[in-house]
């Protein structure tokens, strides 16, 4: 059962401010969703294994160097606010 | 040579550039003028380009144009993902599909439509507003990839490429009437996608035909440095499975998946398809997929919770939109609200929840539990035959509007194609029929890992013996 409560401790975990109008439609549909995905109670999955990713092949290394094929001034570029070539952000610390 | 340029297959097109009888400018030029008069109806472009940036590059594709859903990056073009968070967006590089088109001589010609960040079935979860299918503009062209299967099927491009992470490619390309490819996991080069479902997520193409198909397959297939999950298993070439040949092979049919609310047309497609199959020498054998029916809960659980951690990126200090009042944290929470749509953040929620501390057991873990049950049903089957078949969606297309406010019932229309993303292994939808109301139907072909061979084999057999294919929606003609 999805309700209010969980729903504001779930956007505030997720760090999406949520309106009251937003939160009256949210908790119905993901009331519904979390009472969907419920079924899976209804297996036992004791002693078996979970399955992370869809391929098991082995892990994959490479050489720890540098390579400069992003340049930093392209990156900022797309940055909302910037100065100095450092991204800019509201003060941090008092 | 012009006026019919649109009828023919990718192939055609650069045969037809190969022996001169058209020129790549011309061609290109050709394409972008049908969409901007045909598109403003469909709306399944993002953006269409006035020049290729491809540069020079060489393949059996070498000329033709092509058409990328907005979450795979173009250096130097705006990638928003169909989200107001990623508006502003210009990619920095190349995602290794797109190096590998341009290596090909392949002219990218625009980026289309999607449901934000991929969260969707029917392209309407869209910033830009919804996509319209071109066999009936009151419908939807499915999703996530709607836009790159609606300007295919209304030939605005030969073919075009997409992502699959729960169906993204096959069920659009089911209710447009082409053909959608999701290879193997592993198969296609992740870099360059904009992430959703990691362990799920995969490129593939759209196309009208399946020779066109495996043509583009050996382009994007293939190992890449900057993907480490992807295999290092040798690339045949595809098109030396362009070969109408499935004599004694064996065809899997699941009895769970003719279970749930399917459409009597779609069964009566399907029984068709089958019996074309039988004509080719197939046998039909009845199979079991017994943790079927909880492979929506398994991807609505595992997909989510993937989605939230990959859009924690999103947060307004790198990149896109940024909602700037107050501190850090209220700038973080503003820019999300503001930023992404209602289905991003209905993921983002189900998703936070099902890893949070209490709940993490219960959701996370026990679908990842499932998720091996799920793939070895697939694993058991495989033993016994060399495909499986099932339709690919329960129904035909749907009209817009009729299922965006019930979430879940959208989450549903899912049902047959998300196994294939759980189990890894790859799939493939292509038309097999219309309704009484013209609207196309779609059969899926689902194969072993790393067995994209056979499904070629197979559409091919059947585009062989059929015209479905060649149908065209009458928006496309006028």
């Amino acid at each position: 059962m999805v309700d209010t409560k969980i729903v504001e401790y779930v956007a505030n975990l997720a760090r999406i401010n949520i309106s009251e109008e937003e939160k009256k439609r949210l908790v119905p549909q993901l009331s519904k969703i979390v009472d969907y995905i419920d079924k899976l109670k209804e297996l036992d999955v004791r002693g078996i294994e979970p399955t992370k990713g869809a391929v098991t092949e082995e892990n994959v290394f490479r050489p720890d160097k540098a390579k400069l094929d992003k340049t930093f001034i392209e990156i900022l570029r797309n940055a909302p606010s910037q100065e100095n070539k450092h991204f800019k952000v509201p003060k941090v610390i008092e | 040579m012009k006026d019919g340029l649109f009828k023919l297959s990718g192939w055609e097109v650069a045969q037809a550039i190969k022996n001169s009888r058209i020129s790549e400018k011309e061609t290109f030029s050709f394409f972008r003028e049908r969409i901007k008069k045909i598109d403003p109806q469909i709306k399944s472009f993002v953006d269409v380009y006035e020049d290729s940036p491809s540069q020079d590059g060489d393949s059996p594709l070498k000329g033709v144009p092509i058409a990328i859903k907005d979450n795979i990056c173009i250096k130097g073009k705006k990638i928003t993902c169909a989200s107001r968070i990623l508006n502003s967006y210009i990619a920095v590089y190349d995602a290794t599909v797109i190096a590998r088109l341009k290596k090909g001589g392949l002219n990218i010609i625009g980026t289309t439509n999607m449901d934000e960040f991929a969260f969707g079935s029917s392209t309407e979860n869209s910033c830009y507003g919804p996509t319209r299918n071109p066999w009936d503009l009151e419908r939807v062209p499915g999703g996530s990839s709607g836009g790159s299967a609606a300007a295919v099927a209304a030939r605005l491009v030969p073919f075009a490429l997409g992502s699959d992470t729960g169906g993204s490619i096959r069920q659009p390309a089911s209710f447009c009437g082409i053909v959608g490819f999701k290879p193997t996991y592993g198969r296609v080069s992740r870099y360059g996608l904009v992430a959703f479902g990691s362990s799920l997520d995969q490129i593939g193409t759209i196309t009208t035909n399946f020779v066109d198909c495996a043509h583009l397959l050996n382009i994007i297939c293939g190992f890449d440095d900057y993907d480490s999950t992807i295999s290092k298993r040798e690339i045949p070439d595809f098109t030396k499975f362009l070969v109408p040949d499935i004599k004694g092979t064996k065809i899997g049919i699941p009895k769970e998946y003719l279970e749930y609310g399917l459409d009597r047309e779609v069964k009566e497609a399907i029984n068709e398809t089958i019996s074309i199959f039988k004509k080719n020498k197939a046998k039909i054998i009845k199979i079991s997929l017994p943790h079927t029916e909880y492979a929506v809960a398994t991807y609505y659980i595992i997909a989510p919770s993937e989605a939230s951690s990959n859009l924690q990126r999103f947060d307004g200090i790198k990149y896109g939109l940024r909602v700037d009042k107050g501190n850090l944290l209220q700038l973080y929470r503003q820019t999300r609200q503001v930023g992404f749509g209602e289905e991003a953040k209905r993921r983002i929620f189900i998703g936070t929840y099902s890893l949070s501390s209490g709940y993490y057991e219960a959701y996370y873990l026990r679908a990842l539990r499932v998720r091996t049950l799920i793939k070895k049903d697939f694993e058991e089957a495989f033993k016994e035959v060399d495909v499986i078949l099932t339709p690919t969606s329960p129904t035909p297309a749907f009209k817009i509007g009729e299922k965006t406010q019930e979430p879940l019932s959208m989450y549903l229309s899912d049902i047959y194609t998300i196994s294939a993303n759980l189990a890894g292994i790859c799939a493939v939808s292509f038309p097999c029929g219309f309704t009484k109301d013209n609207l196309p139907l779609g059969c899926q072909i689902i194969g072993k890992a790393f067995d994209e061979k056979s499904l070629i084999r197979f559409g091919f057999t059947y585009q062989n013996s059929t015209d479905y294919h060649k149908r065209i929606a009458k928006i496309a003609l006028d």
